[in-house]
């Protein structure tokens, strides 16, 4: 409807938003560039879901993920390559996992509700992103968009072989697979999700709550940290402010659209992905401006979401309850 | 130069100024979502209403000359997203933070389509009252201009508060927000008290988009509201769903957000950013401080997702 009003055929659009997202092998590896991230920043809202609560900060964490695995690359020049993406991975899930994990302890400690701690801490990291980079990191350079310096192409983390993906995918499903494990089949697990379904239950067979919810938090923003690690060492090589691309934030959505399932999460981040990446071919085919791509992004959401009502499968809020 | 004769009060008073001008976006939006959240739901969409408000404002007013006939269209148009966010809602198994998210984008795309022809012209802008006209200082004279819409906001603040204590209608919402069965006891149906929380909810906030493109910055582009419909959703949290707190909140908000600029206008400009996150750290330290462990949350309606 909304594409008929450029007098455009709709069928037109869905071959090609299909095509643009799926259709070919190139738009397969641009989809599944996306949906790297978007696992990443899901599972940060997720695996706190599974404690009842609702942390919509992913973006924070990716940034200041994305910020210390810079600068751990910045510090040591002289190592090799694979030491210096070791560094990088620990340091963006650390960052970003002590980011999301002061919300889960000022909750806990406290009693500051998590949702707004971390929305703020998003923009807080933000700002120290942009005064780092416009201040001590910057790379002299770099005149019109301040960046910090290049970590170097020798330390880029490259593509999968025969594809143009980059390793950062397989990060994204590992770390998916383990969230799932870890929830569904371990102790640990089980002890979130007691904990998450009854808090009061959980305190009286003596699980240690503040532990579990801190863990959970420190892994949940270490997701979202090492997508911000990737989005650096694989898509960027330096650290500015392109990287708050509303990732995080649109893993909130798929997050919500998988239930806070982890395993479902991968499918549906590939879909939002495809999505997006359906976006440039659009703008380029049909002759749409570009802000149009994101007013049918939006529709496409709403729509997914409303049809949520449709199923008549598990209660949408039983992964929050 | 009137710097000189007023040295370093310059940035108490630009914090002051600011304060007013920037707080009043955040003014209305946190109190629509006031409504929308006393009646138990929670609207994240407010960041894309509030674009939505000022782009519409900025092409009314363009077209008809009439800055007050763009008010009245950004807050029409803020209703009408209410309404869509309200209706995809009351669909049963629908979470309202994802649709509200969905709707953020939905918002924010379609002011940055339609508005794509309103960068270049300007339009008539709101007028402001003179408050300062007993100075000769120009700094005070800016300070004190005070626009319309924030005199209303600041007269909506209590207005709300006493209707939620008294009025038939405030009992209503409060009554959908902590408890849907009561409410479905008494025979009114949740879902559409909840659509017209949101709608009213919708509009103010579109309205308060009003004020970003015709009073201050003043103009329509793309980065116009960065956050701030979010931000404004947080600040009701942070005021315990209380109209008369938002208000209180909405100030401090703006002049902590006002602190940046003002000491950049007085020279210093190292740590530019970091002030500019000054009012997102006040008000995380401001709730580290009031909340405790013992009491989370007091004054929370009871059928809010997050609270549940």
């Amino acid at each position: 409807m909304f594409v008929a009003l450029f007098g455009k055929n709709p069928l037109d659009l869905y071959f090609y938003m299909y095509q643009g997202a799926f259709g070919t092998w190139f738009s397969w590896q641009n989809t599944l560039t996306r949906a790297a991230p978007l696992i990443l920043t899901a599972l940060c809202t997720a695996l706190p879901a599974q404690l009842g609560m609702v942390i919509i900060g992913g973006e924070g964490a990716l940034l200041i993920g994305a910020l210390s695995a810079t600068s751990v690359a910045l510090a040591m020049p002289w190592a090799p390559p694979l030491v210096v993406q070791v560094a990088m991975v620990c340091a963006g899930v650390i960052g970003g996992g002590l980011w999301i994990a002061l919300s889960g302890a000022l909750r806990q400690y406290r009693g500051v509700n998590e949702t707004i701690s971390s929305l703020l801490l998003v923009y807080i990291g933000l700002a120290i992103l942009n005064h780092l980079v416009e201040g001590m990191m910057r790379d002299p350079s770099s005149l019109n968009k301040p960046s910090t310096r290049e970590i170097g192409a020798a330390n880029m983390i490259g593509s999968i072989p025969g594809t143009d993906v980059h390793w950062g995918l397989l990060f994204g499903l590992i770390a998916a697979f383990a969230s799932y494990i870890l929830i569904y089949h371990t102790v640990f697990g089980f002890a979130s999700r007691v904990a998450g379904g009854n808090i009061r239950a959980a305190k009286i067979v003596g699980l240690g709550v503040n532990k579990l919810i801190l863990t959970i938090c420190f892994l949940a923003g270490g997701a979202a940290g090492l997508a911000g690690m990737i989005e650096v060492a694989a898509v960027q090589g330096r650290t500015n402010a392109n990287l708050a691309a509303g990732y995080g934030f649109t893993g909130i959505l798929v997050a919500f659209l998988a239930r806070q399932n982890p395993l479902a999460i991968i499918p549906v981040a590939i879909l939002l992905g495809g999505i997006s990446a359906s976006g440039g071919l659009l703008q380029r085919r049909l002759g749409l401006p570009d802000a149009s791509v994101l007013v049918l992004q939006g529709i496409i959401f709403v729509f997914v979401l409303a049809s949520d009502a449709l199923y008549g499968r598990i209660g949408f809020l039983k992964g929050k309850t | 130069m009137a710097d000189a004769t007023i040295g370093l009060w310059t940035v108490p008073l630009a914090v002051f100024g600011g304060a007013i001008r920037v707080s009043t976006p955040f003014l209305f939006v946190s109190l629509g979502e006031c409504i929308t959240e006393r009646s138990g739901r929670i609207n994240l969409g407010l960041e894309g209403t509030l674009i939505m408000g000022a782009m519409s404002a900025y092409g009314i007013s363009y077209l008809s000359g009439s800055p007050w006939l763009g008010v009245l269209a950004a807050g029409i148009t803020g209703a009408l997203l209410g309404a869509l966010h309200a209706g995809i809602c009351s669909l049963p198994r629908v979470n309202d933070i994802a649709v509200g998210i969905a709707l953020m984008l939905f918002g924010t795309g379609l002011a940055f389509y339609l508005g794509k022809p309103l960068i270049e012209p300007t339009a008539a802008r709101l007028p402001a009252i003179d408050f300062g006209w007993w100075s000769d200082i120009p700094q005070v004279r800016a300070a004190l201009r005070i626009n319309v819409l924030f005199l209303i906001g600041v007269a909506i603040a209590p207005i709300l508060f006493w209707a939620f204590r008294t009025t038939r209608w405030g009992l209503l919402i409060r009554t959908a927000g902590e408890s849907s069965d009561a409410a479905r006891a008494m025979g009114y149906s949740v879902l559409w008290i909840r659509l017209r929380a949101t709608m009213v909810g919708g509009f103010l906030a579109g309205i308060g988009g009003s004020f970003l493109s015709l009073f201050y910055p003043g103009s329509w582009n793309e980065g116009l509201s960065s956050g701030q419909g979010i931000t404004a959703v947080a600040l009701v949290i942070f005021a315990r769903w209380d109209p008369m707190l938002c208000l209180w909140a909405s100030l401090a908000f703006g002049g902590a957000a006002a602190l940046g600029p003002a000491l950049q206008s007085v020279g210093v400009t190292s740590g530019y950013h970091l002030f500019n996150a000054a009012p997102y750290i006040l008000t995380l330290a401001i709730m580290i401080i009031t909340c405790s462990p013992k009491r989370t949350l007091t004054g929370a309606p009871a059928e809010l997702s997050i609270t549940r």
